[in-house]
């Protein structure tokens, strides 16, 4: 299935766990103390550098751009790092959060209530992923090097949904269908 | 006596920090096409699909295959009757990181301290250097780029003798299980039983630097190597945790003799990426 960005209300009521998207447009990247800065301007009532309503985050921090390249190898790190961090960006109105691993529950009870969605792209397939990125520039925090928010434009990126809008959870799912006998 | 000049070994560490970043030895191919070929879950076939084509396109591009291009650590083994010239081996092997990151492009992921200035350090150093002292005129490295999102999931704890091959096993699988996706399975899992504490986390690392397809030369480690791998695939969560068969493409064991009170444990996780190199001078 195609997407595109800003995510409407009607194409995330469309998907579901294990979909396989193209998704293409603006993202958004953030890691770690990217989300530390946001959610404390949050917390100051302080404009964000990009309004995130209907918006997607990447959690990547690329490697650096050889010339003649838009940008270095670019695939997805763990989100859980940044649950802490995530359901305050949701409820400013975050739709979509593209990462590698699973969200803790109260990242997917969040998804559950602002109606949003976590894809999920492979780790360590970087080289591939960065395929997809068609631009890049630095919006803020510049002086955060790697971790600094770029604006990207990405051309069908390959995800998977992870965590839907009704509860759904790839990672249960997945393990719970290929799990043989008693584990220990 | 043999003499040999660090700057000689500093150009060979600066080439090899690039290639194993970029490059996929044949071997690594072999064992993810392998698992390509066997896997049954929709799911996991599709994350090993994109695996398998993204250390392609790496490979073609000259670019690294994950943007977290890693910490590096250094195996060093160095023949009693070698005798290092042309200046420090620490400051050779240091400034080959620091070179071969810039000219690589590779990410420079190393922070100064771990807890009160978390400032990057700029070029990727300090790079981690163990250097075990072997006989005659042998001088070996290897070289890691360690990922951290594997190394995040990793875990040491001292057994008691009473817990046992049991004891080891439970704890195996239990990390395994914590750890999930987020260690990008298919990953490799070193273990490193006996010793000390330090020790074992040594051993567990020394584990992950064996090539694919290389089993414990005591038959009972092998075996024991075959049925750790066997209970963690039975778990499910395949490759990046989608679902599958394939949790782990390789479970490898050292050991070393302990005391009668313990059995120290450690568990070193590697992603699938397998980024490691052992070269001879």
């Amino acid at each position: 299935m195609m997407i595109t960005t800003p995510l409407s209300a009607e194409v995330i009521q469309t998907l579901r766990v294990g979909m396989r998207v193209k998704l293409s447009g603006i993202v958004y990247t953030a890691r770690d103390a990217a989300h530390q800065r946001l959610t404390a301007a949050l917390a100051e009532n302080q404009p964000l550098p990009f309004d995130v309503a209907g918006q997607v985050i990447y959690y990547v921090g690329p490697s650096p751009a050889q010339p003649g390249q838009v940008i270095g190898a670019a695939g997805p790190t763990t989100a859980s790092r940044v649950d802490p961090f995530t359901p305050a960006l949701l409820e400013h109105g975050l739709k979509g959060m593209i990462g590698k691993g699973k969200r803790s529950l109260e990242v997917r009870q969040a998804i559950q209530d602002y109606q949003a969605v976590y894809f999920v792209a492979v780790g360590g397939a970087a080289a591939l992923l960065a395929d997809c990125i068609e631009s890049v520039r630095v919006i803020a925090y510049e002086d955060l090097g790697t971790e600094a928010i770029r604006e990207m434009i990405v051309e069908e990126m390959p995800l998977v949904v992870a965590n839907d809008m009704y509860g759904g959870d790839l990672f249960e799912e997945g393990q719970a269908k290929y799990q043989r006998g008693a584990t220990s | 006596m043999r003499e040999i000049d660090v700057r000689v070994v500093q150009e060979r560490v600066r080439q090899a920090v690039q290639e194993i970043n970029i490059h996929t030895p044949e071997p690594v191919m072999i064992q993810l096409n392998q698992i390509l070929d066997n896997e049954i879950s929709p799911a996991g076939q599709a994350a090993m699909q994109d695996i398998v084509e993204n250390r392609k396109i790496a490979s073609a591009r000259q670019m690294p295959m994950c943007q977290d291009t890693g910490m590096v650590i250094f195996f060093v083994e160095l023949g009693q009757d070698v005798h290092l010239t042309g200046g420090s081996l620490h400051e050779a092997l240091t400034e080959a990181v620091k070179l071969g990151y810039q000219e690589g492009y590779l990410r420079k992921s190393v922070v100064t301290e771990p807890l009160f200035d978390r400032r990057n350090t700029g070029d990727n150093t300090p790079p981690i250097i163990h250097v075990e002292l072997v006989e005659g005129e042998q001088f070996a490295i290897t070289i890691a780029a360690k990922g951290f999102g594997a190394e995040n999931m990793s875990y040491a704890k001292v057994l008691t003798p009473a817990q046992g091959i049991k004891g080891v096993k439970a704890e195996v699988v239990r990390c395994m299980e914590e750890a999930g996706p987020n260690a990008c399975p298919p990953v490799t899992v070193g273990v490193g039983i006996g010793g000390t504490l330090e020790m074992a986390t040594i051993l567990a690392k020394k584990a992950l630097m064996r090539d694919p397809g290389n089993r414990h030369p005591d038959a009972p480690y092998a075996q024991l190597e075959l049925e750790l791998l066997d209970l963690i695939n039975q778990t499910g969560i395949g490759p990046q945790g989608w679902g599958g068969i394939f949790t782990a493409a390789d479970v490898r064991i050292e050991y070393y003799p302990t005391h009668i009170a313990a059995i120290p444990l450690a568990i070193n996780l590697d992603c699938h990426l397998q980024r490691h190199m052992r070269i001879e001078l």
